[in-house]
């Protein structure tokens, strides 16, 4: 359905994206997933005909997308990352339009206005101006635009953008829905926006393609990449607490700290402190990195606990939470940074350079 | 309807919905009116014969309907530049030329429906005095061609930018300088003079129509210079469609 071949984009002497070569095969809904910037929105714009690459070859349909632009336009719906609606129509009215400039006869558009609004659930808000609705019906409603013609292939940037999360599941239900009749191209940041919708996942980053397979294949490439975060509250044995003067369970007296006559040993001690926590978690096996806030010493004066990133070639929750209680800590809070996607850009990254 | 009467059916659409259309053609009327009363009805009434009247209306009505065409023209790319919109029609199966063919349509109407709005008062003329049906009716014509000449010259400028200030002082920059070709005209020798006087858009090519002289040449003239324009604007559609 879709062929690229070592497609690039330059704006000037800046590459954007490429050269990225894959295919996708009619039926597939595939994520494109990257941090902002590294060249989701423009190759997403160059599939559905707006933006001419500098070099490679695109094709959809078995239609080359510079030799036959009219043809494929008829074949794919697009959703921009903010709605191309016009402020002064009304929903109704917008669709119509977006219907017929599409190549839909009038019979066909009062035909499948009805049934586009039924299916983003827009229908009550047919008669209201475009310019009147919220961000999340503006979405809906720019989903609808992208589907009015029935497309072979729907190209949908970043549509889950500035949805709340209720609204966010909204939106997922209703691309699980196109599923079966369209070939779906998505763009995200977010991992799991994506994840649970796409079949399978093309990484970009700098502007190329750094990894690519369904989530079983990338999930050990994925799931090694995953830190923790962990928020500690310093005290114990180790005397954290009490040197910092802050939190703890060894008792340790706020106002102490902020004692002015004391305060630069304090901030020595709660440093001194701090190394010591940071090496317990560096010494636990399998732990590759650890990245503590801008500030560490005033993290704790102001919530008498520090949150701390941890990083590991494996799950590394366990034996880090039993090193830090073993050390005297207390483990207050521990989440899996599953969407830590820098991370996981750093590591694909690093092994694509490699 | 093709993709151009679709397009010329939003466009139209949106100068009706908009508080845009509705300044534009306020001020042009109630400026129109004003110069009228001053000239055929004030103190001054009765000074100027009736064909002296209905003279001096076309040759007022012409200034404002050209800078009401640059303020009808500079929203039609612009806008949907500036609001994203444009990404819409860029990604249809929809050719420039007929997005840009489309969006002259609608503001030629728009301002030919103001134009017609005006019709009252030569016809007023008709109270008191005498006037040729046929000097109405080429005056009006030339007003026509004149706008969708200037008309022309806000689409290409619309075309080249998102800021519809940057199109407005590129369309006015265009049409001041086609206004003053005239005037240099008489000033300059000749060849140039020959030049600037065959190409100025309000000297020798509108003052047939002011009088309600029909020549086929200022016809060809209007409809060459808005073509030129057009095509111009088509040009620059097609090498910003892929940007």
């Amino acid at each position: 359905m879709v062929h690229l071949s070592d497609v690039t984009k330059y704006y000037g002497k800046k590459r954007a994206l490429g050269p990225v070569s894959f295919e996708i095969e009619r039926g597939d809904t595939v994520g494109f997933l990257g941090l902002n910037g590294v060249g989701k929105t423009t190759l997403l714009k160059i599939l559905a005909c707006g933006l001419r690459p500098s070099s490679g070859t695109v094709t959809i349909d078995g239609l080359d997308i510079l030799d036959e632009p009219h043809e494929v336009r008829k074949r794919v719906g697009y959703l921009p990352e903010l709605p191309p609606v016009y402020g002064d129509m009304t929903v109704g009215d917008y669709l119509n339009f977006a219907g017929r400039i599409r190549g839909l006869t009038p019979e066909a558009v009062a035909r499948r206005v009805p049934e586009v609004e039924e299916y983003a659930r827009i229908a009550e808000v047919h008669d209201m101006p475009t310019r009147n609705l919220s961000q999340g019906y503006r979405q809906r409603v720019g989903v609808a635009q992208a589907i009015i013609h029935d497309p072979d292939l729907l190209i949908l940037d970043e549509p889950t953008h500035d949805l709340d999360p209720v609204q966010i599941m909204e939106m997922r239900g209703m691309i699980r829905a196109l599923k079966d009749s369209h070939t779906i191209l998505i763009s995200s940041h977010i991992l799991p926006e994506i994840s649970q919708t796409c079949d399978r996942l093309l990484i970009l980053n700098d502007g190329e393609i750094v990894a690519s397979g369904t989530e079983a294949e990338l999930g050990d490439t994925l799931l090694r990449s995953r830190g923790m975060v962990v928020t500690v509250r310093p005290g114990g044995h180790a005397g954290v607490g009490a040197s910092t003067g802050v939190g703890g369970h060894a008792g340790g007296d706020r106002d102490a700290g902020g004692d002015a006559d004391t305060g630069g040993d304090t901030d020595a001690a709660a440093q001194t402190a701090i190394d010591a926590l940071e090496r317990v978690i560096r010494s636990v096996p399998g732990v590759t990195g650890v990245r503590l806030p801008d500030r560490p010493a005033r993290a704790i004066a102001a919530a008498g606990a520090l949150t701390i990133r941890v990083y590991g070639e494996a799950d590394v929750r366990a034996p880090v939470c039993r090193s830090l209680v073993e050390a005297g800590h207390d483990v207050i809070g521990l989440t899996r940074a599953e969407r830590e996607l820098e991370r996981v850009f750093v590591e694909l990254v690093g092994r694509a350079e490699a | 309807m093709g993709a151009t009467g679709i397009i010329f059916r939003r466009e139209f659409g949106a100068y009706v919905r908009s508080p845009m259309g509705y300044i534009v053609a306020a001020v042009v009327l109630l400026l129109d009116g004003i110069l009228f009363y001053t000239q055929a009805l004030g103190p001054r009434a009765g000074e100027f014969l009736s064909g002296e009247v209905l003279m001096r209306f076309f040759y007022n009505a012409s200034g404002l309907t050209a800078v009401a065409a640059v303020a009808l023209s500079i929203r039609l790319i612009a806008e949907e530049r500036a609001a994203g919109t444009q990404l819409l029609l860029n990604t249809s199966p929809v050719r420039d030329w007929e997005i840009v063919l489309g969006k002259f349509l609608s503001a030629l109407a728009f301002l030919s429906a103001i134009t017609v709005a005006t019709l009252y008062m030569p016809l007023m003329i008709l109270v008191n005095g005498k006037i040729a049906f046929g000097h109405i009716v080429v005056g009006y014509l030339g007003l026509t061609f004149l706008g969708a000449a200037v008309l022309s010259i806000g689409l290409f400028s619309t075309a080249l930018t998102r800021h519809q200030l940057v199109a407005a002082a590129s369309a006015s920059m265009i049409t001041g300088t086609l206004f003053l070709l005239w005037p240099l005209s008489q000033i300059v020798g000749p060849p140039l003079s020959r030049v600037f006087a065959a190409l100025a858009i309000h000297g020798r090519h509108w003052a047939g129509f002011q009088q309600g002289l029909f020549h086929l040449r200022d016809v060809v003239y209007y409809v060459a210079l808005t073509y030129f324009f057009l095509y111009a604007a088509t040009k620059v559609m097609e090498a910003k469609r892929w940007e």
